[in-house]
């Protein structure tokens, strides 16, 4: 899923400074599974802009509300009435929901409250690690289950660079090196040959290198 | 002064300047560089050097750049975000600027979509703007990206490019006004085909101060037949080609078309010249470089001045 984290409360109180009715609008999907923009979130942001700008003498206004997915037409109408009411909209969606709402409500101002960080999971409680990198032409199948498109530094195609150090990357010690992953479970596999095919150099057009991409289903469309 | 380059020296003495274009070979063949050189050497104040043109690898512009220096021809390199991140461009302009090249053109670039390694990926870790910038600080502050001081800096004349014909029109000078914030000494614009588009364009320049700020040379090239004219007219984006540029193509016999179409960029040279703003021309003739003498004569433009 989409993963993302909250910005800092500097920083989106400055961007939030022209605005007397602010509404804060979470989205009940991607986001709220990551801890980061869902009904709860919206709660407690709410609480300390309330008591941040209360100190600071400011008549501000937040109100609150979340939509179940905000990176679909139907569920910004719901809200119709409330974001009509602020002066702007702070969207604690990832940034296909700030741009939806901002699409859908072209006379208001719309601001992102969180950073759309990655395509990833939580491989423990309050751990999320990147796992996609979209990249729109997919290698799992010649490396073992492990992207290196996502999870090495330098998205090595071809085995591991001469930074790999105990099974560590270069780059951050605490990361994997994904081409060990990749070699230890291809020797699992009894795939081991693989490693010595060349892969030549990748399709980037696929990638946002191509442009803005768009999927086009014309079996869908009414 | 900021660098004293020939190009430089002929804008700050008031004359109309008078640049070409050189675009180096899809091969390692020297050979086509010095018969370039050639056909333009005595024509032109500087020559610039395409960089990796419409996303076709061809040989570097840098070395190209110094190949001209040793034809005693004045380079204009080509810098585009493209291909390069921020550390190789600034590691290449300091061999550059070594290398005694003067002045540098920075670029966003065409998207490798439109060339011959479609697949490829595009860094565009700065744009145009960021670009300017950061070579102006280079320049003037002895800085790196980064911060760092640079010991020895690379010294430019530093160019931009400006489309008078893309949209949002009205944005267009603000644009132009941004890239000599950013650092632009001179802007070379969009081919001109649309007279008095440019003019109108110009106009709000002017009016902007712009012109006292930054040495706009007007962007101008030969239409060789019917058949480019039509392809510039519907198949290239940000370029404005009015059907009677076409027509006047059409009107002449077939053999007769390319000479139509020398006398017809010497006019729209002329034509921006009686601009106000306007500080000269860049002609751009990529393979066909023996045009450049011939336009420059029609338009009254050689011999060029001795700075």
């Amino acid at each position: 899923m989409i993963k993302a984290k909250l910005k800092p409360i500097a920083e989106i109180r400055e961007m939030l400074a022209p605005y007397e009715k602010v509404l804060i609008l979470g989205c009940g999907t991607c986001v709220t599974i990551s801890f980061a923009g869902g009904e709860k979130e919206v709660g407690l942001l709410a609480s300390s802009l309330r008591i941040a700008e209360a100190m600071n003498g400011q008549a501000k206004t937040f109100a609150e509300a979340t939509v179940q997915r905000q990176c679909e037409w139907e569920f910004l109408d719901e809200v119709a009435e409330q974001i009509n009411r602020a002066d702007a909209v702070l969207s604690l969606a990832c940034g296909i929901g700030v741009q939806a709402l901002a699409e859908r409500y072209p006379d208001k101002v719309i601001l992102p409250g969180v950073n759309t960080t990655f395509l990833g999971m939580a491989v423990e409680h309050g751990v999320l690690v990147e796992r996609c990198r979209a990249c729109g032409d997919c290698v799992l199948g010649q490396t073992a289950g492990i992207c290196p498109i996502a999870r090495c530094a330098k998205n090595l195609l071809n085995g591991p660079c001469g930074g790999s150090q105990e099974g560590k990357c270069e780059v951050n010690p605490e990361l994997d090196c994904a081409w060990q992953l990749i070699y230890e479970r291809l020797e699992r596999l009894g795939m081991l040959d693989r490693m010595n095919l060349f892969q030549p150099p990748k399709d980037w057009s696929k990638d946002y290198d191509g442009g803005p991409r768009k999927i086009v289903r014309e079996d869908l469309r009414l | 002064m900021k660098v004293g380059s020939n190009l430089e020296k002929v804008l700050a003495a008031g004359h109309f300047a008078a640049t070409g274009e050189l675009g180096p070979p899809k091969s390692a063949d020297a050979e086509v560089i010095r018969k370039k050189a050639g056909l333009l050497r005595g024509y032109v104040d500087a020559v610039n050097i395409t960089d990796n043109q419409t996303a076709i690898v061809r040989m570097s512009s840098i070395s190209v750049g110094v190949m001209l220096l040793q034809e005693g021809l004045e380079p204009t390199i080509q810098m585009t975000c493209r291909d390069r991140n921020r550390l190789a461009i600034q590691a290449d302009l300091l061999g550059a600027a070594a290398l005694g090249i003067p002045n540098l053109l920075c670029l966003t670039g065409d998207h490798q979509s439109f060339g011959n390694h479609a697949t490829a990926r595009g860094v565009y870790d700065l744009d145009s703007m960021q670009l300017l910038n950061m070579v102006r600080a280079m320049r003037d502050d002895k800085q790196f990206a980064c911060g760092e001081e640079i010991s020895v800096e690379p010294r430019f004349f530093i160019g931009a490019a400006s489309n008078p014909f893309a949209d949002p029109f009205d944005f267009r000078p603000q644009r132009l006004a941004n890239k000599i914030a950013a650092g632009a000494d001179f802007v070379q614009t969009q081919l001109i085909y649309n007279v008095p588009k440019f003019a109108e364009f110009m106009k709000r320049v002017v009016d902007m101060g712009l012109h006292e700020k930054c040495y706009i040379l007007a962007g101008v090239g030969p239409i060789k037949s019917v058949g480019m004219a039509r392809y510039m007219q519907n198949n290239v984006p940000g370029l404005d080609v009015p059907e009677d540029i076409v027509a006047r193509l059409k009107g002449v016999p077939k053999e007769e078309v390319r000479q139509e179409g020398l006398k017809q960029c010497a006019e729209i040279i002329q034509q921006c010249r009686e601009i106000p703003g306007v500080a000269g021309v860049h002609v751009m003739a990529i393979e066909w470089e023996a045009a450049v003498p011939q336009i420059l004569e029609l338009a009254g433009l050689l011999p060029r001045p001795q700075v």
